[in-house]
């Protein structure tokens, strides 16, 4: 009575065990090399294996083996279609290898050199929701007693754990499969929806032959921009796609109001301005992976003292990316010649940062645009992506260095004339 | 020199042509593995009896069952002694359930054990590792 107490003790112990370490999903030949342990020294059982079915090439893979004298896993065993109906027949009941029923019989008799030579006496088919997920054989316990009704009972029991381990192993490998899948298809569409921009972006530009390229140009400052602020790589992505589509609506003005070499009258202005709500018409009904672009385009040309349009937003009803582009559109068109004027001086283009903040651009974005050209001017970056846009004889780094670092200390203290204008006009408003 | 066991070595040593290696809890483990692959290296080194001392486990689960089977295997192999000491009496009753006292002698304690083996083989030097 004693020792049949202790037995079950033994036993439940080892099931606990054993369900704890299917239920944890580790490493896959850690979790079978410790159940195989578990089933073994439940019973001690001198000899064992458990292999895995490899459906694809139709052959058991052994995944640990103990007590076969040999420190490498015995060879892959080669079934035949006879083989997997008869293991599957059998279900999760282990046989005897000298076991004559019918359907065990072929696979018996195909293997028994590798059976006997391993001293196997007890095969179980390890078969969840119908499909064959390995095998596990036994060998003779060390006390030299055959096995036992409950010894089989234990044994199978304890085998349905390892295939239900095998199984989730297999589900978990076939998730991950698939979802690598997906990951690739989803950065394919990524890849077209990318190029498809691009390709908009030189649409837009094309039109307007004087600016040809400021689409992709006002892209790469507002990548630049937001890195800088610290942003994420999706964001980053998301802000220099804005860019690229900022100026869509350009596409519904006429060609002679954008290419005007002349400064346009107030009718062809007005007729220019309708740019940013059609671009929002234009790419509202996208579903853009990267969120907001619709209102950047829309938003691009308000300013932070509600003198912009289409809506006069003030301050932080404009949002941050919205006031990203805006600089990086402004910029690029203070750098670029147009049909009307030259381009203007990196010097006189960072007075209008510092004469504009708080009226037309948000200080925080302007001090990190200043301190990203500022890192480039100084060689701190890899890439010298400001450089190739502005052209390498625009920028005079002796006279302009001191003139960014004194608007980031200017800006970052809040002394821009401008802010505190603004400053003082919201809390006379208030 | 005896194999790390999570950076703490497997304590062993050798009198000779025996070997004490020191079971602990790690038997219980799958990192219990160790101590049958430092048994493994006595033998092969031409340790002829190995005491495998219980002193620190307070039970054997079935994982540190299926290791010692792995061990008895070993020594068999090799034609060596296997003495188990100091174990306690939860774990003679286990051992004795499960047969592998048909395999092993087992010993009150580590002097008892090598005693025993003495008269098996011959020692030389005496060689402590940890």
């Amino acid at each position: 009575m004693q020792e049949k107490v202790q037995r079950l003790i033994h036993t439940f112990a080892a099931l606990a065990d054993l369900g704890q370490e299917i239920a944890d999903p580790h490493d896959f030949q850690e979790m079978v090399r410790t159940s195989l342990h578990l089933l073994l020294g439940t019973l001690a059982i001198r000899r064992g294996a458990v292999a895995e079915f490899d459906k694809a090439d139709q052959v058991l893979r052994f995944v640990a083996a103990r007590g076969l004298g040999q420190e490498s896993s015995p060879p892959d065993m080669t079934l035949d279609e006879e083989d997997v109906v008869g293991l599957l027949s059998l279900g999760l009941c282990g046989l005897a290898m000298d076991d004559e029923t019918p359907a065990f019989a072929h696979f018996a008799a195909r293997h028994q050199d590798f059976f006997k030579g391993a001293r196997f006496e007890l095969v179980v088919p390890l078969v969840v929701r119908n499909d064959l997920t390995g095998i596990v054989l036994l060998g003779g316990k060390a006390s030299g007693e055959p096995f036992t009704k409950d010894d089989h009972e234990v044994v199978c029991s304890m085998a349905r754990h390892i295939g239900v381990g095998i199984h989730t192993h297999r589900l978990l490998e076939e998730l991950e499969r698939r979802a690598e899948e997906n990951r690739q298809l989803y950065d394919g569409l990524r890849g077209i929806y990318r190029d498809t921009v691009r390709a908009f972006a030189a649409a837009i530009d094309i039109k307007d032959k004087y600016t040809q390229g400021h689409s992709e140009r006002v892209g790469k400052y507002s990548e630049i921009i937001a890195r800088e602020m610290g942003w994420s790589d999706d964001e980053v992505e998301g802000i220099a796609i804005a860019g690229y589509l900022h100026d869509i609506g350009k596409l519904i003005v006429e060609r002679d109001i954008i290419n005007a070499p002349y400064k346009i009258d107030a009718k062809k202005s007005s007729e220019l301005n309708r740019h940013p709500a059609a671009g929002y018409e234009i790419l509202a009904p996208i579903r853009h992976p990267y969120a907001d672009i619709p209102l950047m385009a829309k938003h691009h040309h308000e300013r932070i003292d509600g003198r912009g349009y289409p809506d006069g937003l003030t301050g932080d009803q404009i949002s941050i990316g919205t006031k990203i582009i805006t600089l990086a559109d402004s910029f690029d068109a203070m750098t670029t010649n147009r049909p009307y004027k030259t381009r203007r001086s990196l010097e006189e283009v960072v007075e209008d940062f510092r004469r504009n903040t708080g009226k037309q651009f948000d200080a925080q974005v302007v001090v990190a645009f200043c301190r990203a050209l500022l890192r480039e001017i100084k060689g701190e970056t890899k890439n010298r992506l400001m450089t190739k846009l502005l052209g390498k004889d625009y920028i005079e780094p002796e006279r302009i260095i001191p003139l960014i670092e004194s608007l980031i200390v200017e800006l970052e203290a809040g002394d821009s004339p401008q802010q505190q204008q603004v400053a003082s006009a919201v809390s006379s408003e208030s | 020199m005896a194999e790390s066991l999570n950076g703490a070595p497997v304590r062993s040593r050798c009198i000779g042509e025996m070997a004490v290696i020191y079971a602990t809890d790690y038997l219980n483990k799958l990192s219990g593995e160790r101590i049958e692959r430092e048994c493994r290296k006595q033998l092969e080194q031409g340790c002829r009896a190995l005491v495998i001392n219980f002193r620190d486990t307070e039970l054997v689960n079935s994982i540190g069952v299926s290791i010692l089977l792995g061990v008895i295997d070993a020594a068999e192999t090799v034609g060596a002694q296997l003495v188990f000491s100091d174990v306690n009496r939860q774990t003679i009753a286990l051992f004795e359930m499960l047969g592998l006292t048909r395999h092993v002698a087992l010993a009150q304690d580590e002097q008892e054990a090598l005693s025993t083996l003495t008269e098996f083989t011959t020692p030389q030097s005496a060689v402590v590792g940890h």
